[in-house]
């Protein structure tokens, strides 16, 4: 179904009946995937591409994705970059810092699993030592589009995800 | 720099600074200077109009682990007003002290941290030498020829814990670790 199809299905519904209806954990995730806010965390080169993808070209705002500075607004923090062991602790602590439900994607070689500084003496062999990772994205840096890509695939990956019809047994 | 220049700014060298040994490159003069004629020599090569080096441009460290005097301290100067420049080395053995140089130029203060922080070499009358690019706990000088590539440790999220912890480094696989001819 098309977009605009679907808009226009919508639309009848409202029109004849006056209500839509749909499953809560649908609505849930309509809401989180419509407006993921990332948390700007950018560590290398990767950062410039990410810079790209929410600049006019490819233009995140679209989907509803602002970049805030803070973790406290965050949504999802795409860690953009080499995390060396310096910079570590500081991940983990804004992490822990972003309010739930939260999501991570590693870009890039070096944060998937150290990259190019893989055997050096300073550099964290993969961010998902220090986080928990939801999409990796490869390349070196991942271009615009590629990190676009992959944010769509978290937005697939939360569709998936039942919020309110499991973890307490009975369905809600 | 042309030929003409360098034979002009070694000239004056050898003029004004006396009993230093002098280095011709294809491009480049080098004057090689102890460690204790260093801040006269650095001094006169900025204040004397000659010379007129107003720019400490880098200065960098080198370990030589087959020398008898391992390290060495590279300067490199450029006067912007002549449009000149110089290389001045300075051999250091290990844990001897350096005068800092960060009196004459203060671009220097954030370039013995370095070479500090890569080489362990120490400068005295600094006024805050501690690392500058390592982790706070590093242990070790990683640009030493006999530091291993690796490092020594490793950090990982411990979740009992609940912190980020260090550990000795261990890579997977034997095969996949190319650097480990370090003893």
């Amino acid at each position: 179904m098309g977009m605009i199809e679907g808009a226009a299905r919508i639309g009848n519904e409202v029109a004849n009946r006056g209500f839509l209806l749909t499953s809560a954990d649908k609505l849930v995730n309509w809401a989180r995937t419509s407006s993921m806010w990332p948390m700007t965390f950018g560590l290398a080169c990767c950062a410039v591409e990410m810079m790209h993808a929410g600049a006019s070209r490819y233009d995140l705002d679209r989907f509803g994705i602002v970049f805030r500075a803070s973790p406290r607004q965050s949504d999802v923090i795409i860690v953009a970059g080499t995390v060396t062991y310096k910079m570590a602790p500081a991940l983990r602590t804004l992490y822990d810092q972003m309010a739930e439900p939260r999501w991570v994607i590693s870009m890039g070689s070096c944060a998937n699993g150290g990259g190019y500084y893989h055997y050096g003496y300073s550099t964290v062999r993969g961010c998902d030592r220090i986080i928990p990772v939801d999409i990796y994205v490869p390349g070196c840096p991942p271009t615009a589009e590629a990190l676009l890509y992959g944010i769509l695939q978290l937005h697939k990956k939360i569709h998936r995800t039942n919020t309110m019809s499991s973890g307490w047994g009975e369905s809600v | 720099m042309k030929r003409e220049k360098l034979d002009r700014l070694e000239q004056e060298v050898t003029a004004r600074l006396a009993g230093l040994a002098t280095e011709r490159l294809a491009d480049a003069l080098v004057i090689h200077v102890g460690v204790l004629q260093l801040l006269q020599t650095m001094t006169r090569l900025r204040d004397d109009i000659a010379f007129d080096f107003k720019l400490l441009v880098d200065l960098a460290g080198v370990h030589y682990p087959e020398r008898a005097v391992p390290f060495e301290l590279v300067y490199q100067l450029l006067s912007v007003h002549k449009n000149h420049r110089i290389r001045v080395k300075v051999p250091v053995t290990e844990g001897e002290l350096v005068p800092s140089i960060a009196g004459i130029w203060s671009s220097a203060d954030w370039y013995e941290r370095e070479a500090y922080d890569m080489f362990g070499i120490l400068f005295s009358g600094h006024s805050d030498l501690r690392r500058i690019l390592n982790d706070y706990d590093f242990h070790g000088y990683p640009l030493r020829k006999d530091f291993p590539v690796t490092g020594l440790v490793e950090s990982r999220y411990d979740e009992q814990r609940g912190m980020v912890v260090k550990e000795p480094v261990r890579l997977g696989r034997e095969d996949r670790e190319p650097y480990r001819r370090f003893p």
